[in-house]
């Protein structure tokens, strides 16, 4: 069992807690990747999710894309996209990333929002409400369960992916995994392993309990669970 | 380099070392090599697909026994989940070393979460009345579960086995970290080879392809073996 206390010496070992190549330092490239990642894959979902859950339409596409993205290997995306003028590094990844954030993130939205009850709508309706009021007041706070939920899965998974940029220069705490394998380092891989693994799980938890907490309704309720399978981690 | 060179001159690099998406003569000189990989995709998707079902029959079985085991192995097939493939090939490699048996396992435990769910909600899903039709006609817990049970879940097992083999053949392709990448191997050569498109494209349809076969496939098995859903 020498790898477990390699990995565990890898791991407590200063030199790799500072500088550019420290854990820290991966930590946030990764962070802010798939951060910026979401962000802009919300920023693009959510709006056309909420207008076509609002006039409920469109269903058959929103699960088709779902469906087609599952049979699409990410990797193959991500290399494709550094072969165009898209080019190396983060920006070929940021694209690859929020490609695959979309499905899940708008599966969710359109379905929670073209679920919320008919009677509901209809007594907004009854009250003057206008289409964008309906959507605002009554349609949007009714499905953040599952807007949540959708945005949470969508966040495991671009973290999982983010992993993915090292093999085409860029950042993350891929590095370590890709040059542990380069360098034939199997501390430095399994350690990168363990903290990739770590991220995710710990991602999981934590916008688990920040949806638990943003739903209303009675304590210790679960959070919404996403519709859907999400896309296999990469 | 070579664009430079080109600059003082009318055509373009790219039409004299031109670099195409689609090549035909990419893919007949080459057609040994997609094959080897597609035959290598093919056995891996194969082999964790099985292992995954050979698997997940009996923790499901076992969860719906003991149902305070339901939440404990769901979970654990989350975590599974939840852990990026990558991430477990970089653990595992160490171990089992550059070899398909990595990639296999990481890919197993893939299958697990869906197989496991599928298979949990097609048997809830079976009407108490069918059961105690069954009882009532002298079928034992055995018989009902093969002649009753698992055929009434079939349709739901089935959708789960389809999402898990999709799933599985994208994710051979990241197998490339340990070497054993099926069509991936193709595409990260062709990335290495400086860009080669058309190696990179082919490699890519071929998956595609080979997914959405799969599906087509399994939706066909579903209907020849569930005539009674059909409409």
């Amino acid at each position: 069992m020498s790898l477990v206390t390699d990995t565990g010496r890898w791991l407590l070992d200063g030199a790799h807690w500072t500088g550019p190549d420290g854990v820290p330092a991966r930590l946030t490239e990764h962070l802010v990747l798939s951060g910026a990642s979401v962000l802009v894959a919300a920023a693009l979902a959510l709006p056309l999710a909420f207008w076509l859950g609002h006039i409920g339409r469109g269903g058959f596409v929103v699960v088709g894309l779902a469906n087609a993205s599952r049979a699409v290997p990410t990797f193959a995306v991500l290399i494709i996209l550094v072969a165009t003028p898209v080019g190396f590094g983060d920006r070929a990844t940021v694209v690859a990333l929020v490609l695959f954030a979309i499905p899940a993130i708008l599966t969710n939205a359109y379905t929670g929002v073209r679920d919320v009850d008919r009677d509901a709508r209809a007594a907004a309706e009854g009250m003057g409400m206008s289409g964008l009021q309906v959507l605002r007041r009554v349609e949007a706070p009714l499905a953040l369960p599952l807007v949540l939920a959708g945005l949470r899965t969508a966040s495991v998974q671009v973290i999982a992916t983010a992993t993915l940029a090292a093999y085409v220069g860029g950042g993350g705490l891929g590095r370590f995994i890709a040059d542990g394998f380069g360098r034939a380092d199997p501390a430095m891989t399994a350690a990168g392993g363990v903290l990739v693994a770590a991220l995710a799980l710990l991602t999981e938890v934590v916008l688990g309990a920040v949806q638990r907490r943003a739903t209303p309704g009675p304590r210790g309720r679960r959070p919404a669970v996403a519709v859907g399978v999400p896309a296999a981690q990469v | 380099m070579l664009l430079l060179a080109d600059r003082s001159g009318p055509v373009l690099a790219q039409d004299e070392f031109p670099n195409p998406w689609v090549s035909v003569d990419y893919v007949r000189d080459n057609a040994d090599a997609i094959l080897a990989a597609t035959r290598q995709h093919v056995t891996l998707t194969l082999v964790s697909v099985t292992l995954g079902l050979v698997l997940a029959v009996p923790l499901a079985l076992l969860a719906r026994r003991f149902r305070r085991l339901e939440t404990p192995v769901v979970g654990f097939t989350g975590v599974l989940y939840t852990i990026p493939s990558l991430a477990l090939f970089a653990v595992l490699a160490p171990v089992t070393g550059l070899t398909a048996t990595t990639v296999v396992i990481g890919l197993t435990a893939y299958t697990l979460l869906v197989l496991v769910r599928n298979l949990l909600a097609g048997l809830d899903g079976v009407s108490e009345d069918v059961r105690e039709a069954a009882r009532g006609m002298g079928v034992g817990p055995v018989r009902m579960l093969l002649r009753v049970e698992l055929p009434l879940a079939l349709p739901t097992v089935l959708a789960g086995l389809r999402i898990a083999t999709v799933s599985t053949v994208a994710l051979v392709t990241v197998g490339v970290v340990v070497g054993h990448g099926g069509l991936g191997q193709l595409i990260f050569s062709g990335f290495n080879n400086n860009l080669y498109r058309a190696e990179i494209f082919t490699a890519t349809a071929a998956c595609v392809l080979l997914a959405l076969a799969a599906d087509a496939l399994l939706l066909g098995l579903e209907r020849l073996v569930t005539p009674w859903a059909r409409r």
